[in-house]
């Protein structure tokens, strides 16, 4: 197995957060096949249970159980893993206090249901317990997974998530939750994590992405890069765009266009540059923001495998 | 043309009654949004659909066009607004009193005031409401309820529906324009009161207060020598501290449970009556459209009225004579004469994303094929103050 980390992405727990439809699990597979080119072994994990994963590889719906979802150039392969949070529940009672039959009522009663929602954040615990022991399991005293990448909440709720933990000490005052939490909350905060944040340059998620860094460098999180989605090369910039020049252009094409058409395709040229103006300003405030920012450009031909190997290695490049 | 007061005319009460024969115009009756904001038997409109598809800027746009054109006193209610949109309503914080909006022509006796939604300022109203101020107290400093207040799934959206309810009661609006959470599901706001009020009404919160009310009774018979287990394995997990602050906050809220199922119902009647619109928002994506499809079938299912879908970011081509093609093979031409070459590569992308657009857009319109639809070009910029707003406007109402 190679353990030689990939520059440029040294976190061994990546968490990927993004605004919602900025393309944020598309995001996390190409960073997971990109971690596992050249022989790595990588976890790509889900924790919404949403399914996202399945539904880009093409796969039947994941059980809660770690399997190789893909291969990566150079013999590495990505395991996929959905975390849900009541087979966890179950799963971390038993690590503590074996409770078979008792485990099984509790599960007929609502117990976890009820567990999860009157004790907030408990379910984000169980969540964030996993991803660490993901992190750090070793068999035989060798680490399981070179890297781990994660599909995580949004930004909206991604400084909850990965706070939950503190909370929890702070709830819990005494037991093994304190502690097991204290354990989580410093992998979250050592340089094992990095959170990278997906964006798209549109308004909002740029904003949100400002909000998310901010909040997660209050919380002492640490921030990998901003990873900016679905960009295309600009045209036209710059430049002044006329009637006369565009006359000129379409009859030297051999394209036949009256007065109204040539006047179409100026508004449209002009609403084209304006929208580059727009885009411009927010990269301007992306690098604001002081973190590595990677471009990926837009699929045009859909998410497909080939086009997660193109991401993949565009990340690969940026570092 | 139909009367759209009158309720039973369902989807098509807001339809334009001429048909636009327009080539490319979708199949669909157009949306009156202006005789719907004229209404005065409309007193709510609520904008729902996915998160990401402008649902904020369309309910700002329609109340200003409400208070503007129809001179109707109306309040917004956002619930996470883009900073700029905020800004452009003079909005700057989380604040759960309606501000007047400045800037509003005023001059047919309109007004429209703002507001964004403080989710735990809502609940700690709600918790007022239902006890003595001590007791209110007791439950505010407890840490489960600050938790809750600010984190429990569904809380968010209860509170959307809750100050929904409590302007309606205040009756000091013509017309409240509802922007609704952005939920992972856009039926979530639907679901969030019978959830919360579910949880707080459910089997284990019971249990929880077993000690404080009468023991051995027979649905707890079943359940003891697992609950004993239960109870052990959670005081060893979460400490006794923790367990009692649980059922202090579960004792303290018991005497609000009628209350907090009572106000659920409530709001739901009033999304249920006929002086509510819901307008689906949409951009034509697949995953927005099928949003907006799941939509539309539970609003059919709740017998809740579906006015109108509102399709957002809609691309406009403004040289159609030029097919994508046409386009493309001229750019290949000029190659070197880049200014007419990039423009026409700008062209024929607009067109073919113009011809996904539509054929998303069809899914929904073959399947709904009575809801009207009104379509809001894609702006080249952000709305960042009333005059985008009014611009917005402008396009709803199909002008």
């Amino acid at each position: 197995m190679a353990t030689q980390e990939h520059a440029g992405w040294p976190a061994r727990l990546n968490v990927v957060t993004g605004k919602g439809g900025t393309g944020k699990t598309t995001v996390a597979a190409a960073l997971a096949i990109a971690l596992a080119t050249g022989g790595r072994r990588v976890l790509l994990v889900e924790v919404e249970g949403r399914q996202g994963i399945a539904q880009l590889f093409e796969l039947p719906p994941l059980p809660y159980e770690e399997r190789v979802i893909a291969a990566a150039p150079g013999g590495g392969e990505v395991n996929a893993l959905a975390i849900d949070a009541e087979q966890a529940l179950l799963e971390y009672l038993d690590m503590f206090y074996r409770l078979g039959m008792a485990g099984r009522a509790l599960q007929k009663m609502g117990a976890i249901d009820f567990a999860t929602t009157i004790a907030p954040g408990m379910r984000d615990v169980l969540l964030t317990g996993k991803l660490k022991e993901a992190v750090t399991r070793t068999v035989d005293g060798r680490r399981v997974y070179d890297a781990v990448v994660v599909d995580a909440p949004p930004t909206g709720r991604i400084g909850r998530f990965l706070n939950v933990t503190a909370e929890t000490a702070r709830l819990a005052k005494v037991g093994p939750i304190k502690s097991q939490s204290e354990g989580v909350s410093a992998v979250l905060r050592s340089p094992m994590t990095a959170v990278h944040v997906v964006t798209m340059l549109e308004e909002m998620p740029v904003q949100e992405t400002t909000d998310a860094i901010v909040e997660l460098r209050g919380l002492g999180i640490p921030i990998g890069s901003v990873i900016v989605n679905a960009t295309r090369a600009p045209m036209l910039a710059g430049v002044r765009v006329s009637q006369a020049e565009i006359r000129r252009g379409l009859t030297q094409a051999g394209v036949s266009a009256d007065r109204d058409t040539v006047a179409g395709l100026v508004t449209e040229a002009k609403a084209y540059q304006t929208r580059l103006g727009v885009e411009a300003a927010l990269r301007d405030d992306l690098a604001a923001l002081g973190r590595p920012v990677v471009e990926l450009p837009a699929l045009v031909d859909g998410v497909t495998r080939e086009g997660l190997d193109i991401l993949a290695r565009t990340l690969l490049r940026a570092s | 043309m139909t009367d759209g007061s009158c309720g039973f005319d369902g989807v098509a009460g807001y339809a334009r009654t001429v048909m636009s024969d327009h080539a490319g115009r979708l199949r669909s009756p157009q949306l009156d949004v202006d005789k719907l904001l004229a209404d005065p038997g409309i007193r709510i409109v609520v904008c729902c659909g996915s998160g990401g598809v402008g649902k904020t800027t369309t309910a700002a746009a329609l109340g200003l066009r409400a208070a503007e054109r129809h001179g109707r006193r109306t309040v917004v209610l956002t619930i996470d607004p883009a900073r700029r949109l905020a800004q452009s309503m003079g909005l700057s914080a989380l604040d759960n009193t309606p501000r007047q909006v400045k800037g509003v022509d005023g001059d047919g006796g309109g007004e429209l005031h703002a507001m964004m939604l403080d989710m735990k300022r809502t609940f700690d109203e709600v918790v007022l409401a239902h006890t003595d101020a001590q007791k209110a107290e007791e439950i505010f400093a407890n840490p489960f309820y600050q938790a809750m207040s600010s984190t429990f799934s569904g809380t968010q959206e209860y509170m959307a529906m809750e100050k929904l309810g409590q302007l309606r009661a205040r009756g000091e609006w013509d017309l409240i324009v509802v922007d609704t959470p952005p939920s992972r599901s856009a039926l979530d706001f639907l679901d969030a009161p019978a959830r919360l009020s579910r949880f707080l009404d459910g089997r284990m919160i019971r249990m929880l207060l077993v000690p404080a009310r009468v023991s051995g009774r027979s649905m707890f018979k079943l359940a003891s020598a697992s609950f004993g287990l239960f109870t052990r394995a959670v005081t060893k997990v979460l400490g006794t501290q923790l367990l009692t602050d649980v059922s202090t906050f579960v004792a303290a809220l018991d005497s609000m449970f009628g209350g907090f199922r009572e106000r659920a119902e409530r709001t739901y009647r009033i999304l249920q009556n006929k002086e509510t619109a819901f307008l689906v928002v949409a951009a034509p994506e697949p995953d927005a459209i099928r949003e907006a499809a799941y939509f539309a079938d539970r609003l059919a299912h709740e017998q809740m009225p579906l006015t109108g879908l509102v399709l957002n970011r809609v691309t406009t081509v403004a040289a159609p004579a030029i097919s994508a093609e046409t386009a493309q093979a001229a750019a290949v031409r000029l190659d070197g004469q880049s200014v007419t070459a990039d423009v026409m590569r700008v062209h024929s992308a607009l067109v073919e994303q113009r011809a996904r657009q539509r054929a998303v857009t069809e899914r929904f319109v073959s399947a709904y094929p009575k809801v009207p639809v009104v379509e809001v070009p894609v702006q080249a910029a952000d709305v960042h103050d009333l005059d985008g707003l009014r611009e917005i406007g402008r396009s709803l109402s199909g002008a």
